[in-house]
């Protein structure tokens, strides 16, 4: 007897992630279409504010709060969301297409003997089913996917699914999860945060993005190309700086060396769906553009007039971007004000 | 080290993906298949492990009768011998008919370390060595840039968003490779002439049923037609600016 849409949570260092509302937020639409309650579970230790999900739309939040989730375990976490799924009867597991959840949601599947639909950018129900829109092959195509299974689980698209204004005096129980008989076997031993408290690329709301263009006339060795393409990168970093942006890079600047893969957006990259996604000398390969035309908003910045990142941009300047990009800081500043 | 690499045989990056015949799948008409990018990743670092420890590798692939290639591409590459797992119709397989399959061909072969690409490029389903770690009850940790062998525990950094997580593993375990973790070598004439005299066994994959169903493909609705400014670059960025606060509401 199915009684309940589960969402899980996510917590790093005892806060709840953005994530975590997106992912109780459309917990929330789905059981009012499937005329379910929502329960949401939180994994970590110390964990802080976990009356919050309520304002979303939890009724339930489920707590599993011990030392031994204070860092990330594949077994030692879907161990927790298994058993909470089964007690609490969902009929639908929901996670965030974030790494944790990536690697959390197969893991589960297995044990509640499932499937999972991964990656999910819309949710639908039609007969009491739930159907669900996904990407594939990077965003070239899209596939609607049921699962045959219950119950029924899914990772989000982070920044896709908009969180519900939040209601500060919705009720909500808080439920201790007993953990007694679940032992990590291979948890996460440190955690390496990246320098400078820079925003992540996959989680950015605004993407900057770099191609080959961006080293300009350049000529020379290779240390010279790649000194050259670091200066001229800086006007990108300037105007994310502004804009609270997160940097990226296309495949050609990756596979040069100029950047590390972390940054590349594309099919063998991250793919990115920001609501704008400004593309400065980058033509737009087609692996480029599967990986960043969900974006909301797509700006590009292109000396060539004839370059694929035109078609499906909203917003085109063909022009130097050497010229262009200082222009624009300024304006975003003057607007921003 | 007994290591093992599973790969997949996937179109191209540079493919036009077009909807085929059936309206659930792409027309494979044309389109031009390669190794899973990720899993040259996956057959580096099982081949490099095995040459360090003197041990043993094993590709396996659940594929096509076409497959094969891949498989030499493998052993060419370094791989001692291969597992073909023959399905004419894997691409259809989601993520759990696949991973069950392949734990079932993994459990007798008593590895130590299997390797996975973080996901194929196809169905971007990121799911597949996850699930065979747990169906084989060993530990698996996925996305992983950087490796370190110590002893019997394989130190994993996983890349996460805002970081690096250090996942230490003890074999046998599973550990699914992201660009970064090392470079995939070119098989050299020598490895590519002795490929075809190593041992490739072809086996029916078993038939699971899917759990996750596709019922249709479609291509992503086209953009609207964007505005292209030309001219003064600082005419330009101010209209840009001004027509993303008006227009698109977004600033």
């Amino acid at each position: 007897m199915a009684n309940c849409i589960l969402a899980v949570g996510e917590v790093r260092e005892g806060q709840l992630k953005k994530i975590t509302w997106e992912v109780v937020s459309q917990a929330k639409r789905l059981g009012a279409a499937l005329n379910q309650p929502v329960c949401a579970l939180l994994i970590g230790s110390g964990v802080n504010d976990a009356r919050k999900p309520g304002e979303y739309g939890a009724a339930t939040v489920f707590v599993a709060d011990d030392a031994k989730f204070a860092r990330y375990s594949t077994d030692g976490y879907a161990d927790v969301v298994a058993k909470v799924a089964r007690e609490c009867g969902a009929c639908a597991v929901l996670l965030g297409a974030t790494a944790m959840g990536k690697d959390l949601a197969p893991a589960v599947a297995v044990t509640l003997e499932t499937g999972v639909a991964a990656d999910v950018t819309a949710l639908a129900v039609a007969g009491g089913e739930i159907a669900a829109l996904r990407p594939v092959y990077a965003g070239k195509a899209r596939v609607t996917v049921t699962v045959a299974t219950a119950p029924f689980m899914a990772t989000l698209r982070p920044n896709v699914f908009l969180p519900e204004a939040p209601n500060a005096g919705a009720p909500v129980e808080v439920v201790k999860v007993d953990v007694s008989g679940i032992t990590p076997k291979a948890p996460v031993t440190l955690f390496a945060a990246a320098a400078g408290g820079k925003v992540d690329l996959a989680e950015a709301s605004i993407v900057v993005s770099g191609g080959r263009g961006v080293k300009g006339k350049a000529e020379g060795d290779d240390q010279a190309l790649h000194g050259q393409f670091q200066e001229n990168y800086k006007l990108l970093e300037n105007l994310a700086a502004t804009l609270g942006a997160a940097t990226g890079a296309s495949r050609a600047v990756v596979d040069a060396g100029w950047k590390p893969h972390s940054f590349q957006v594309g099919q063998t990259g991250k793919t990115v769906s920001p609501n704008v996604y400004i593309a400065c000398g980058i033509s737009g390969a087609i692996q480029h553009l599967a990986g960043m035309s969900s974006s909301k908003v797509i700006v590009a910045v292109n000396k060539d007039p004839d370059a694929p990142i035109f078609q499906v941009a909203n917003y085109g300047i063909v022009g130097d971007l050497f010229e262009v990009l200082p222009k624009l800081n300024e304006e975003f500043k003057k607007a921003l004000g | 080290m007994k290591t093992v690499c599973c790969i997949k045989r996937v179109p191209d990056t540079t493919t036009r993906v077009k909807v085929g015949a059936g309206g659930a799948a792409i027309d494979r008409a044309g389109v031009e298949y390669v190794v899973n990018p990720y899993d040259e990743y996956a057959i580096e670092a099982a081949v490099k492990l095995r040459e360090q420890t003197n041990g043993e590798c094993i590709a396996v692939c659940l594929g096509p009768p076409e497959a094969t290639k891949d498989l030499r591409t493998a052993l060419a590459m370094g791989a001692d011998r291969a597992i073909h797992l023959v399905d004419e119709n894997a691409e259809t397989r989601d993520s759990f008919s696949t991973a069950k399959a392949l734990a079932d061909a993994l459990r007798p072969l008593q590895f130590d370390v299997a390797f996975f690409g973080k996901q194929s490029i196809d169905a971007d389903n990121y799911q597949v060595g996850t699930m065979v770690a747990r169906l084989l009850g060993i530990p698996s940790a996925s996305v992983v840039v950087g490796m370190e062998v110590q002893g019997n525990t394989v130190v994993c950094s996983r890349a996460v968003e805002g970081g690096v997580e250090t996942i230490p593993l003890p074999v046998p375990c599973i550990v699914t490779c992201q660009k970064g973790i090392n470079v995939p070598r070119y098989p050299a004439l020598k490895g590519i002439m002795s490929a075809k005299k190593k041992p490739l066994e072809s086996i029916p994959a078993p038939a699971i049923s899917n759990r996750v169903v596709v019922s249709k493909m479609e291509l992503p609705p086209p953009r609207p037609a964007g505005k292209v400014l030309k001219g003064d670059a600082a005419a330009n960025a101010r209209e840009v600016v001004r027509l993303l606060r008006e227009e698109a509401k977004i600033i």
